[in-house]
């Protein structure tokens, strides 16, 4: 038998360069305990400071958008869970938006206000779980991700007592949603909410002002509002870099215009920035999530024009978009009158946002490296799709 | 020996064992797993290692990113055609004794992406595996009940005789080929010692 076991040839290569030194080739990736997944940055060293980088995507290229062509437009529902799978109702939210535009159906009010509570349930989680991992990166391995867990399994709690689902949660409908709040939900949802910002004072209280922290954050991968509009990033990077666009209040979908709330902005756009952003943003999103816990009211969870089955939008195309935790997505879908789409394309926000890595990392060290891709807020399954 | 003498003889300090279970007991609580998240699952996982969980009480909290530190992989998410050759090449640096469990429905299968062209269907193709565990993504407790059923799996292993596992079996084999690209698909499309398609019973 034989047996395979060549390195790959560019794992580590010496490149000359004139005049002082070497340069170092090393792949960082897929197997990185950084890398947040199956991702690979080839990066270029001069020493400890980081001349190039080139990422490398498709380890988990998982054919969404091509299944999705091929399988009904309910069919793809369970999909987009698995797109940002921290973030699966969020992920629902602006594929039932893009699917309304094209087959014109009208939510109900307190489907409306479902989807805001379970949208901003989701965008704490997963701010918290970021927030968790940046820090382990950094090397405070365990604790402040134990922390951010526990605030995730609350949640996590209420999805799965309405879905059915810890994780892959399915639950938007096109003009609806799937089901009706169980009894006692909303005081749960109230209890957790009102325990939130006790867990945000003591992250923060634990972090922020940490010395380390600033040290290894501060004046790290700072990215000019220029460069962040030019590279069409969304989401908090874009707002840490100082640029107020936040679709919850540009777009107003669903019911954003009804709830006060302020879109917190960042001066310098460093990862200290990227991560204070999401801090503010935590407690923006509490007062949302008070607003519409206290506004909910009973009525249909559903547009009664909807069809389940056999379900045929009209000859077109639309683009939904909301604002996700990590930025812009949207679902650009063309329909030709049949029962699967024609085209089926995602616009994922952390690919996009990934596009400025190289120049986020140019002559910072590599240890940096890891925690600006921290920052940056990845998911793979949205990355590779 | 006698169940009841041995109960005996504890009641007055004596305690008796065999070799074999003293080494089997000593290997089955301090498995460290690599720590290697593919996909979704990956998450789950972590979700298992933290504090509500807490893995750590069946001493597998240490998940070590080298894989020459690491005794169990856990194959936690959709295996890509473009990702296999280095998760067979992580497994062959992995030192013996080495388990591995192949968590959710992508990595036993392809789960719901089965369909896609760059997906493998199923880790199984190219390494042995000890414990498959159902679900997109297995629940938290579900990956505990895997790690119980392999802890159970090590407890039964014979230290001698033709059931003895691989790492005590010198001719037994170790690695395992990695996949290449080739032309259309890997090559070879599964490796034919620790895989077979299953057989159609009608």
């Amino acid at each position: 038998m034989s047996i395979v076991a060549e390195m790959p040839s560019k794992n580590f290569e010496l490149l000359s360069k004139d005049g002082d030194g070497e340069l170092l080739e090393i792949a960082m990736g897929p197997h990185h305990p950084s890398t947040h997944g199956v991702f690979r940055m080839d990066v270029v060293l001069d020493g400890e400071r980081v001349v190039k980088l080139k990422p490398v995507f498709g380890y988990l290229h998982r054919n969404h958008e091509k299944i999705a062509e091929g399988t009904t437009y309910l069919g793809s529902m369970p999909y987009t869970d698995r797109l940002d799978y921290f973030c699966s109702l969020t992920n629902n939210w602006a594929y039932a938006l893009a699917v309304e535009k094209l087959a014109g159906l009208q939510v109900p009010e307190r489907a409306e206000y479902i989807r805001v509570i379970t949208a901003e349930l989701t965008r704490l989680q997963n701010h918290a779980c970021l927030m968790g991992f940046l820090v382990q990166d950094m090397g405070a391995s365990g604790t402040p991700l134990m922390y951010a867990f526990r605030e995730r399994e609350k949640i996590l709690d209420l999805f799965e007592s309405l879905t059915g689902a810890r994780m892959m949660c399915n639950y938007m409908r096109f003009g609806g949603c799937r089901c009706d709040l169980p009894a006692g939900w909303l005081d749960g949802a109230k209890k957790v909410v009102a325990e939130t910002p006790r867990f945000i004072d003591e992250f923060e209280a634990l972090l922020a002002g940490n010395e380390i922290l600033m040290a290894r954050t501060q004046n790290v991968g700072a990215m000019s509002r220029e460069l962040a509009i030019n590279a069409s990033i969304t989401g908090p990077m874009l707002r840490a870099a100082g640029v107020n666009y936040d679709l919850r209040k540009v777009d107003r979908y669903g019911i954003y215009d009804r709830f006060q709330f302020k879109v917190p902005l960042g001066d310098h756009g460093d990862t200290y920035d990227r991560y204070m952003v999401r801090v503010l943003e935590m407690r923006e999103t509490v007062k949302i999530l008070e607003q519409a816990l206290a506004g909910i009211s009973d009525g249909p969870i559903i547009d009664p024009k909807a069809k389940l089955r056999g379900f045929r939008p009209k000859v077109g195309e639309a683009y939904g978009r909301i604002e996700a935790p990590k930025g812009e997505l949207g679902f650009y879908l063309i329909s030709d009158g049949g029962p699967n789409p024609y085209r089926y394309r995602v616009r994922p926000p952390s690919l996009i946002n990934l596009t400025v890595l190289e120049d986020l990392c140019l002559g910072q060290l590599v240890a940096d490296v890891v925690v600006i891709l921290g920052s940056v807020d990845i998911v793979l399954g949205e990355v590779d799709r | 020996m006698d169940e009841g003498l041995k109960s005996e003889l504890q009641k007055q300090g004596v305690f008796t064992t065999t070799l074999e279970s003293l080494y089997n007991w000593g290997r089955l609580n301090s498995v460290w797993p690599l720590q290697f998240g593919l996909a979704c699952c990956a998450i789950e996982m972590i979700a298992t290692t933290m504090a509500r969980y807490d893995l750590a009480r069946f001493g597998a909290e240490v998940f070590r990113p080298s894989p020459r530190q690491a005794d169990l992989m856990i194959v936690a998410g959709t295996v890509t055609k473009k990702m296999a050759p280095q998760v067979v090449r992580l497994y062959n640096q992995m030192g013996e004794p080495k388990y591995v469990i192949a968590m959710g429905a992508c990595a036993i299968s392809g789960g719901p992406f089965k369909q896609g062209y760059n997906v493998l269907k199923g880790i199984d193709r190219y390494i042995p595996v000890d414990v498959h565990i159902p679900g997109c993504p297995p629940r938290p407790e579900a990956l505990i009940h895997a790690f119980m059923t392999l802890q159970q799996k090590i407890s039964d292993q014979r230290l001698t005789g033709a059931q003895r596992p691989r790492h005590l079996n010198a001719d037994a084999q170790s690695e395992f080929p990695v996949p290449k690209f080739g032309e259309h698909d890997l090559e070879p499309a599964s490796n034919a010692d620790v895989w077979s398609a299953p057989a159609f019973v009608r």
